[in-house]
């Protein structure tokens, strides 16, 4: 077991939480679902972000035994538990994203760090340091299309994939865990420029945002 | 625009999310120590500037944020090769040129086929380059 020292990030008692977008939403709108609406933007806020890195067969064990997911095994993966709510996602050769319900980080992270025991490894919790955005609609690849350099023709682009490349001109996570629903992972320091960016890019397709 | 293949990724991605980080393949002195200030000099500061085949150092900036090598040619912008840090190049200036003469093609102006410098470098730094 590492001496690691670990503390809970989130705030015990009555302390309000603040999505990175909560200002967003307020300056630059929410707009409603119309009758053309193609697609609808929604922030998953507050999730529990980790990053693994180590070896991959190392972490594997450990993952499988604490959360029951095994590692992608070809770069660019992305897996689910069936539920989606949990999943993990190929960053870079030793380096995989781990998203689970918010509040559920520390408790893994302590259990992942009990499995792993000596092993050469590192975790890092990033989930104050990122939101998670969505889209969904028949019109969200358009979307993405005047957003992203990357091809996001289903063709090249598969359910079940993860990249991580340019957006605007900010950085992103993007990812397909359905056919019809894409994820941005994005800084929450560039949040706030990313959904202005999709607000604009969305609009000829009246899109609406859930809260 | 280049369309580059990230050997970690394992596809093509656009430049826009790499950077160039110079000549591969340069090995830092084995023994600092008993190294001349030229040695030094030619360690730090100086490059090679080949007229064709070149290699390079790359790095995945918005992606896996993995370093690589490219081999690359000066003059058609070319990219021969791709491959991960350790590896050695199987594209050479002097593997190209022996290949082509083989086939009995004709380099028009022997220019574009440096015997370069910086194939010399990588055959230098063969086992001592991690």
């Amino acid at each position: 077991m590492s001496n690691a020292q670990q503390f809970d990030t989130r705030p015990q008692g009555e302390i309000p939480v603040e999505s990175p977008l909560a200002y967003s939403m307020q300056r630059s709108g929410a707009p409603k679902a119309k009758a053309g609406t193609k697609v609808t933007m929604r922030e998953r806020p507050f999730l529990g972000q980790l990053t693994l890195r180590g070896g991959a067969i190392v972490l594997d064990e450990a993952l499988r035994e604490v959360v029951g997911l095994g590692l992608p095994g070809e770069p660019l993966g992305l897996v689910q538990d069936q539920a989606g709510e949990r999943s993990i996602q190929w960053i870079s050769p030793d380096e995989w994203l781990l998203i689970v319900p918010g509040g559920e980080e520390f408790d893994i992270e302590r259990r992942l760090r009990e499995a792993l025991g000596d092993a050469h490894f590192a975790i890092s919790n990033v989930g104050g340091g990122q939101t998670v955005l969505e889209l969904e609609g028949e019109a969200a690849s358009e979307v993405l299309k005047k957003s992203v350099a990357y091809d996001v023709h289903p063709r090249h682009f598969s359910v079940g994939k993860g990249v991580t490349t340019v957006f605007a001109k900010a950085t992103v996570i993007l990812r397909r865990p359905s056919e019809e629903r894409w994820e941005l992972v994005v800084r929450r320091s560039f949040a706030d420029y990313t959904y202005r960016w999709l607000l604009d890019a969305g609009e000829e397709f009246d899109i609406a945002v859930e809260n | 625009m280049f369309y580059i293949l990230c050997p970690y990724c394992g596809e093509h991605r656009e430049e826009e999310e790499f950077h160039p980080k110079g000549q591969a393949h340069i090995a830092r002195p084995a023994d600092p120590e008993n190294t001349s200030d030229d040695e030094w000099g030619d360690y730090l500061f100086f490059r090679d500037n080949p007229r064709g085949v070149h290699h390079e150092l790359w790095v995945h900036a918005v992606g896996c944020r993995k370093f690589f090598n490219i081999t690359r040619h000066t003059v058609s912008y070319e990219i021969l090769e791709v491959y991960k840090m350790g590896e050695q190049p199987s594209i050479t200036a002097e593997s190209l040129a022996s290949a082509e003469k083989s086939q009995g093609v004709q380099v028009g102006d022997g220019g574009q086929q440096t015997v370069g410098a910086s194939d010399s470098a990588a055959k230098d730094s063969r086992g001592t380059k991690v």
